[in-house]
């Protein structure tokens, strides 16, 4: 019966916000602190170097946080700095893919082994990504 | 006589050692820095506000599939023997789904407890990077060839990805 499935449902769903109510907490708190000693210091950290950029870009995403259309307003910024495609594209990949400040809370809830799995192969498909986007575009210029 | 119990001593679990932490550092930070810490709490307090409806709708989205999904439903369409149709599932729903990742995980982990594969979890994850409405900003600042060429490398590398990931995580 249904109100026999309710409650069970309900201890469930509330345990697993209970539990990730704090962590969330520390999270958002860290990633204010960190946007907050970060932004606007991006084109400070490229330096023009074709293969040492895209790395740079790929870090500077992987500690950064928000929503992609924060990350499109910045890689636009850069793009226009003079960065390259490959580095700025890098950095909007990781931006969205990889989030260093959240592997706490995504291994809560789905394993350390997963998030710091799947962090690492995220930054090494974001430059993948990157390149065969850039190498894509260059074919029809 | 028997001695009263003694009440159980209460250790504090490694997330709330985690936010006292950062809250040190903040405590820390608001001495040497006072105008960086008030802009980090308000920063903090404006992603909290626009974070809270979204997480109730979350706990409403849990609370359903709880109630209505069995675990054998959910591996029947994102488990182990779901096939092409699981891949299918997790391309579309990562494309459509919103809301930022550290609210979706606990949504995550429970379809993980009820059998849901890790590949189409970290496929479903990756393809959260192909925003239909956030199309027009990326137009706008790198064009639609470089939209439509990066979208669809995401959806191809994502299979990858989720491939990858089950690989490295058989046993999690």
């Amino acid at each position: 019966m249904l109100s026999d499935r309710i409650k069970p449902a309900w201890r469930q769903t509330t345990a697993v916000f209970i539990r990730v109510i704090p962590m969330l907490c520390s999270i958002l708190l860290v990633v204010s602190l960190c946007h907050q000693l970060f932004r606007d210091n991006y084109e400070r950290w490229f330096s023009g170097n074709y293969l040492l950029d895209p790395l740079v870009g790929a870090l500077a995403g992987s500690i950064s946080f928000g929503i992609p259309v924060t990350s499109y307003i910045a890689g636009g910024e850069l793009l226009a700095a003079g960065v390259s495609l490959l580095a700025v594209t890098a950095f909007i990949m990781t931006w969205t893919t990889v989030g260093l400040v959240m592997i706490p809370l995504e291994a809560g809830s789905l394993g350390v082994r997963f998030a710091v799995v799947r962090n690492v192969l995220n930054f090494f498909f974001a430059l993948l990504v990157a390149m065969a986007t850039v190498f894509t575009l260059g074919l029809w210029p | 006589m028997s001695r009263p119990a003694s009440p159980k001593k209460r250790r504090l679990h490694p997330r709330h050692w985690f936010l006292l932490l950062v809250l040190v550092v903040y405590g820390l930070f608001a001495l040497l820095d006072p105008a960086v810490t008030a802009a980090a709490l308000g920063y903090f307090f404006s992603m909290l506000r626009k974070v809270i409806p979204i997480l109730a709708l979350v706990f409403v989205v849990m609370l359903l599939v709880n109630i209505f999904l069995d675990p054998a439903r959910i591996r029947r369409h994102l488990g182990k023997d779901s096939g092409l149709r699981g891949w299918f599932y997790a391309i579309v729903s990562g494309i459509v789904i919103s809301g930022p990742p550290f609210v979706l995980y606990p949504m995550l982990g429970d379809l993980k407890r009820h059998g849901a594969r890790n590949a189409l979890l970290a496929t479903m994850l990756y393809n959260r990077n192909v925003k239909v409405y956030f199309l027009p900003a990326i137009v706008y600042y790198f064009g639609l060839r470089y939209a439509v060429v990066l979208s669809v490398y995401i959806i191809v590398f994502s299979v990858l990805n989720g491939m990858l990931l089950e690989f490295f995580v058989r046993h999690d």
